[in-house]
């Protein structure tokens, strides 16, 4: 079902030529909405659930975001196509655990992707290369704007817009950031960082979310608070935060560089060794030898154009993809054919240039 | 770095690494998130909602408590920390107040405002005092007051339903 989707966004990535930034892989908010006078989707039947969902599919059909886009109700989707749909970050591992009565709602352009009955009614969501949340924040403000004018929204002006879960309350807004923090890993200060963002009211989590671990040592940072500031306030302090977080982590880079320089190239250049030439690797180790070259490109070790390669293959890598869309396919056979696309792909790269 | 943890409990890949200390033994359990969830283990650092939840001091009679709309036991929230509807924020609004202070930064909404649904929160704001100013004026035999309230109330009635006609379209 989504076979065709999954074509189309891994050409757009290996083709796209758009700057990758060297910290913030990307930038991603996330609206939650409800209806009123319907119960949350935790408490509804199926026939409610059924009702809500119908309502919402025809609303999201006449806006010209989602006109050309695709619409997968859960049932319909395999576990297999579910495990693609998180790790493309399109729905959540929630959403994915989920069966009729819920679906997911994916744009033309693949930015946009709204989750039915989740935790919430909605979840509208919109992930952009890169750190750009204000820009952002004017898209998914004007595609909420749309659907607010054809669908009842649960609202109190005490409270704001009303979630299932109180912790989401207010503006329902959740901005999240993907930051590839390899400087500060090596340098053992990421525990620092994190705890200093839980103090400022910031979440850190792994590549995949709540409970998932920092492979490749890629992490997400996002508000945890919603209620009682505004929309453009929450965003204003995260992003001052996590420009903290940039900058330290581009000092810890050269500062570690600058300390340890033959132990930093040896790591790139056998990450590089073990790319290019490993018949056998599992998603975990993949991820952290992309990471290094990652980071080296970030150095000046390789041309700048290839980040975009590797940031499209931190996803091509991850255990569904491999599979797709074979579902039966063993361990041993997803990590020969993940060291295949790695090993296909690193021939492109040129040489390591250490003279810069 | 291949290597990874297991979770002691099934099979999946461990996420959360507990370090206890009973009776001077050190005691390591790796996790995988589901079990760790189902096991209440959390991330002492990070916030979490259900510790918050299950700090808070309930009497045992207020647990019974309904949702006057959906039905939703407090003693359910407690647990799940998932409203049933909307009406639960009043419901439980003063079991919510204390919680929320400590969860946000404020426990009022200051930000985007909904244009139409505010609209519509109004109209049903003065539908209520047209009711309450129609009942008063039959009750003093004003009728022809009466009749104007009516009239009115008539037409918000239409405004509103017509709204509502739109939504679901």
């Amino acid at each position: 079902m989504i076979e065709e989707l999954i074509k189309k966004a891994s050409a757009k990535s290996a083709k796209s030529t758009s700057k990758a930034s060297s910290v913030v892989i990307s930038s991603r908010l996330r609206l939650a909405r409800n209806l009123r006078d319907c119960p949350f989707p935790n408490r509804a039947d199926i026939t409610q659930k059924r009702e809500i969902l119908s309502n919402i599919e025809a609303v999201l059909n006449h806006t010209s975001c989602m006109k050309k886009g695709n619409f997968f109700k859960m049932e319909e989707l395999s576990s297999l196509e579910r495990k693609v749909l998180v790790e493309r970050h399109w729905i959540s591992r929630e959403l994915s655990e989920m069966e009729e009565g819920s679906a997911v709602s994916i744009s033309s352009d693949q930015l946009c992707s709204v989750m039915i009955n989740e935790e919430d009614h909605l979840r509208i969501q919109f992930i952009k290369n890169g750190f750009n949340l204000n820009a952002l924040w004017k898209t998914v403000n004007d595609f909420d704007d749309l659907l607010e004018d054809k669908l009842p929204y649960a609202f109190s002006r005490k409270f704001g817009y009303l979630t299932a879960c109180p912790t989401n309350l207010g503006t329902g807004l959740r901005a999240s950031v993907m930051m590839h923090l390899p400087g500060l890993s090596i340098s053992d200060n990421i525990e620092k960082v994190i705890r200093a963002s839980n103090q400022l009211g910031l979440a850190v989590r792994g590549l995949f979310g709540e409970g998932s671990d920092a492979s490749g040592h890629i992490y997400q940072i996002s508000n945890q608070q919603t209620l009682g500031e505004s929309e453009k306030d929450i965003l204003d302090r995260l992003a001052g935060v996590l420009k903290n977080i940039i900058e330290h982590e581009l000092n810890g880079r050269i500062k570690y560089y600058e300390n340890n320089k033959e132990k930093l190239i040896d790591m790139i250049s056998r990450s590089y060794g073990i790319l290019q030439s490993a018949h056998l690797i599992d998603s975990d180790e993949a991820m952290n030898h992309l990471s290094f070259i990652r980071m080296a490109i970030d150095l000046g070790f390789l041309p700048e154009e290839f980040r975009r390669l590797i940031d499209f293959l931190f996803i091509e890598i991850q255990p569904g993809h491999i599979q797709y869309p074979d579902s039966n396919i063993s361990v041993e056979i997803r990590d020969i054919k993940r060291a295949q696309i790695l090993r296909n792909n690193f021939k492109k790269l040129p040489s390591l240039n250490f003279d810069k | 770095m291949s290597n990874k943890l297991k979770c002691s409990l099934c099979d999946e890949n461990a996420t959360v690494h507990l370090t206890q200390i009973i009776n001077n033994q050190i005691q390591k359990i790796d996790l995988c998130e589901s079990c760790a969830q189902k096991k209440g283990v959390t991330d002492s650092e990070g916030f979490s909602l259900a510790e918050m939840l299950s700090n808070t001091d309930y009497s045992s009679n207020s647990l019974q408590q309904n949702c006057k709309s959906c039905g939703l036991m407090l003693s359910e929230f407690k647990k799940s920390g998932r409203f049933g509807c909307t009406v639960c924020y009043t419901s439980f609004e003063s079991f919510l107040e204390p919680i929320l202070d400590e969860m946000h930064i404020g426990n009022q909404h200051i930000g985007k405002l909904p244009v139409k649904c505010l609209e519509n929160i109004s109209k049903g704001e003065q539908i209520t005092l047209l009711e309450e100013k129609l009942q008063n004026a039959i009750k003093c035999e004003a009728y022809e007051d009466a009749a104007l309230y009516r009239d009115e109330l008539n037409a918000l009635m239409e405004s509103l339903n017509a709204d509502s006609n739109n939504d679901n379209l």
